[in-house]
């Protein structure tokens, strides 16, 4: 095979110019300027540790830039554990560029060739103790210049600081009450919104008594335009007590039923629906089908159920300009959306991130900024920021979808699997604004006229699909059959949330196949490598095992269960191994995970995410359905959906292979689908049980023994 | 509105609030602090808890006539860049969180717990913690924090 010209990677040949990326400040300091965003995942430390690692920088004297549509370049979305692959590259790969060019450029002026020179913390030194620095040379070199393809970034060897942990930039500010979250920033004149929400999503506004709002001390304005109605005060609290009286005068005509949360799978698999074959593989000479095994797996609707509710800002400058301060993970994705709903060009909207709490798709940060951009036009030219409410936060963002799961397979004499066939019916699992004709922004289907409201669809197969992510077996069988139905109808909003339909499939495939397994005798761990040829797949898989001493003896009250996928079937790869104990409730003791991500940029960032994919993982499974009647979503508040707690959580091991010959790939998401099945799988060890329902509590393991039996 | 007093970070302090107002909203209003963080409005999930003398307190329901010649302290009192407490210290050490904004109200869990208990074992650490929620599953991290921050406190 010939070798290829070089190319830029993706998220550099989006945006070539190299001083978009990295500029150097007078006073010794390196100003790094990703279009990728903070979402307590650590990401911007990693991207500092790879600019300080090519350009010969230390790490302290790097300034992360945070993304603003005024200056950042374009990345998208800061989403699908793609942060590493999209932002890490274009920057070692800018770098790289740079570092050459300003080696030539001190070549010139110390009459050394650029072979004899060396920089160490951004000095440029030769031999006879010629010297320089980036900073000298800033005035002359320019970095307005596109970047060229086929830059040479430093061997593993050369890296001194990618591939080391390193501590979280962010954190110090953190523990020490520095400002740093949106929610705590002040802005001069700073006024107070809160947006009227019904308890039914889709109900109207038709009637609003303002009177007693108007009469809250601090009072500056109400916002009304169909059924999206809000108030504008001085102070938060008068904002709280003008909502509550705005609320006391409202009226409502019930909007959409909903579904039956107790048979979601009979909702799921009556809808209709868009069907797309994802993968099929034909057997050449197929072995006798004896009998088939069928199972069907359910996975609720889930809450992003972030620790702080949404928040935004928005400042207008005359009536045709504004500036949005956001959580957003993609701030160009959120200004196409505010184009077309404020019906402005785009280069009127300014879209700035200010980190939020911890992130894990796509939550109410961009309904909020759309609210806020609302409230902000009936205050001058002030500064307006919106709160949402605990409640508005679990049950008006998007969810992440239901999911029925049908597996079906062909056994042969010996149970060996002759022919494999998965069936999902869900919502899309991504409606993210940015990317259509039309918003996918909350306040776009009030308004009047009201923008139509966007069934969720799915990703391409290319971007790791969306509903079908992780569908295709990962395994050698001979023969399979992928099948995606999703829905026409959405009486719950839904979109991208962690890992979209990965955690439900993987749950799906991983206990299928331990049915199996055990239907054969055969252990789960040797079942698995033996359908597998992928080296670093086994590697991970052994690794957890060896590291749980898998297969501890069997003990009364305990078991143990193992789950595997590589997310996307292209990214990280991950195994688990959980152990618990169950009787009338299940508890998870211990999950031992062992990830493959290629080059680890920082270890302990790794082992940081996977830990908490671990855990949070551990919360959907036990714990976590958002819960409605027929007419709303009653999961309003901690006690209706709870999570995790301190004392629930299992202690949690996780060994990185570090491959650092490889391409690096995201962490954030490769946990979910491993745990889920692992933890499924160790109740069946346990209790003799299949759960297929999640979650699994008392109630599904009563539903599940009285099935079986 | 009547005029409260009580003790802000060690410094007298006297504010005009409603005293069925709720101590986070003077602390992060007219107080302008932003330690404790408002998470649920309703005492469940435990990002506003300061210190009230020797105890947590989740300050979004903590009524302000309550606090009157007390002791409140939040994030912003437990230490600082100069002087941590052990606490501050042992997160930064142990990296003991993802998007932090809980971690607010745990340091301040934390540190009633270790002014009433100076060696807890893990399990009372994680018992003393299970009103404070983390989203992101940095629990186990912080567990070890708070351990680690007890056996420097008890070396020193």
């Amino acid at each position: 095979m010939s070798s290829a010209a070089p190319t830029l990677p993706f998220s550099l040949a989006a945006n070539p110019r190299l001083s978009s990326w990295i500029k150097f400040a007078g006073d010794g300091q390196v100003t790094v300027s990703p279009g990728k965003v903070e979402i307590g995942q650590g990401i911007v430390t990693a991207l500092a540790q790879i600019a300080a690692d090519e350009l010969d920088v230390d790490i302290g004297c790097v300034q992360m830039v945070r993304a603003t549509t005024a200056a950042s370049p374009n990345e998208g979305v800061t989403s699908g554990s793609l942060s590493i692959q999209h932002s890490g590259r274009a920057l070692r790969a800018a770098c790289a560029e740079i570092r050459q060019i300003f080696l030539a450029a001190a070549s010139d002026r110390l009459g050394v060739d650029a072979s004899a020179l060396q920089i160490e913390d951004g000095t440029i030194s030769g031999p006879g103790n010629v010297r320089t620095s980036y900073w000298e040379l800033a005035d002359e070199v320019s970095l307005d210049r596109d970047a060229t393809p086929g830059s040479k970034p430093k061997s593993i060897a050369e890296r001194a600081l990618a591939g080391k942990s390193a501590q979280r930039l962010d954190i110090p500010d953190k523990v020490f009450a520095q400002r740093r979250f949106i929610h705590d920033t002040a802005l001069p004149g700073l006024l107070h919104g809160r947006v009227l929400r019904p308890e039914n999503a889709r109900a109207k506004l038709v009637g609003l008594k303002e009177d007693a709002a108007r009469a809250v001390h601090g009072f500056g304005a109400v916002v009304r335009d169909g059924s999206f109605a809000g108030v504008v005060c001085e102070t938060e609290a008068a904002a709280e007590a003008a909502l509550k009286a705005l609320r006391k005068g409202a009226t409502w005509a019930e909007g959409e039923a909903l579904p039956d949360e107790s048979d979601l799978a009979a909702f799921l698999r009556a809808q209709p629906v868009e069907s797309t074959l994802i993968d099929t593989r034909t057997a050449a000479n197929a072995a006798k089908k004896e009998r088939t095994l069928k199972r069907q797996y359910v996975r609720p609707y889930i809450a992003h159920a972030s620790i702080a509710p949404s928040c935004a800002m928005a400042q207008w400058s005359g009536a045709d300009r504004v500036h949005v301060w956001t959580h957003s993970q993609g701030v160009y994705l959120l200004r196409n959306d505010l184009a077309l709903v404020l019906k402005l060009p785009l280069e009127h909207i300014t879209v700035e991130h200010l980190e939020g709490a911890g992130c894990y798709g796509h939550n109410p940060a961009d309904d909020v900024a759309l609210d806020a951009a609302l409230l902000a036009r009936a205050a001058g030219c002030k500064p307006v920021r919106v709160q949402w409410s605990r409640a508005d936060e679990m049950t008006h963002g998007p969810f992440g979808a239901a999911m029925a799961i049908e597996i079906e397979a062909d056994l042969d004499a010996q149970n060996e699997i002759v022919e494999w066939r998965h069936s999902i019916w869900s919502n899309g699992h991504a409606a993210r604004p940015g990317r259509g004709t039309k918003p996918t922004l909350l306040a776009g289907y009030e308004l009047e006229p009201p923008f139509p409201i966007a069934i969720s669809g799915n990703p391409p197969q290319a971007n790791g699909g969306g509903g079908d992510r992780n569908s295709v077996p990962l395994y050698d069988f001979p023969a399979w059959k992928i099948e995606s139905h999703r829905l026409l109808t959405m009486p719950v909003r839904t979109s991208a949330l962690r890992t979209l339909g990965a955690q439900g499939n993987v749950f799906a495939i991983e206990c299928f196949l331990d049915e199996v397994a055990a239907e054969r005798g055969e252990d789960p761990v040797a079942f698995r490598l033996r359908h597998l040829k992928d080296e670093r797949a086994k590697a991970v898989i052994r690794a957890a095992a060896k590291r749980a001493g898998w297969k501890p003896a069997p003990k009364a009250g305990t078991g143990h269960g193992v789950g595997y996928s590589r997310y996307k079937n292209t990214g990280a790869y991950c195994a688990a191994i959980a152990e618990i104990e169950g009787d009338e409730e299940i508890r998870v003791r211990k999950l031992t995970l062992a990830v493959d991500v290629g080059e680890a940029i920082n270890p302990d960032g790794v082992i940081n995410q996977i830990e908490g994919g671990a855990i949070q993982a551990t919360s959907w499974v036990l714990k976590e359905r958002v819960r409605f009647d027929r007419s709303r979503i009653t999961s309003n508040s901690w006690t209706e959906y709870p999570i995790l707690r301190f004392s629930e959580v299992p202690e949690v091991e996780v060994e990185v292979i570090q491959r650092a010959e490889i391409d690096p790939v995201g962490a954030g998401e490769a946990a979910h689908g491993p745990v889920t099945a692992s933890i499924a799988n160790a109740v069946f060890d346990c209790l003799g049980v299949r759960v297929r329902n999640l979650p699994i509590t008392r109630d599904s393991l009563i539903a599940a023994m009285e099935q079986s039996s | 509105m009547p005029s409260i007093r009580f003790r802000l970070n060690g410094a007298p302090t006297e504010i005009d609030a409603d005293p069925d107002g709720m101590l986070l909203d003077a602390l992060r209003g007219p107080l302008g602090l932003t330690g404790p963080h408002f998470g649920c409005g309703s005492g469940e999930c435990g990002a506003c808890r300061v210190l009230v003398g020797d105890h947590a307190v989740t300050s979004c329901d903590t009524p302000m006539w309550s606090v009157a010649d007390k002791d409140v302290t939040t994030l912003e009192g437990l230490g600082s860049f100069e002087r941590p407490h052990p606490l501050q210290r042992a997160f930064i050490a142990e990296q003991a969180m993802q998007c932090g904004y809980c971690v607010a109200g745990i340091l301040m869990s934390a540190a009633a717990l270790l002014r009433q208990n100076p060696r807890p074992t893990e399990t009372e650490v994680r018992a003393a913690l299970d009103r404070n929620l983390c989203r992101c599953g940095s629990q186990n991290r912080m567990v070890r924090a708070i351990l680690r921050a007890a056996n420097e406190a008890a070396a020193t």
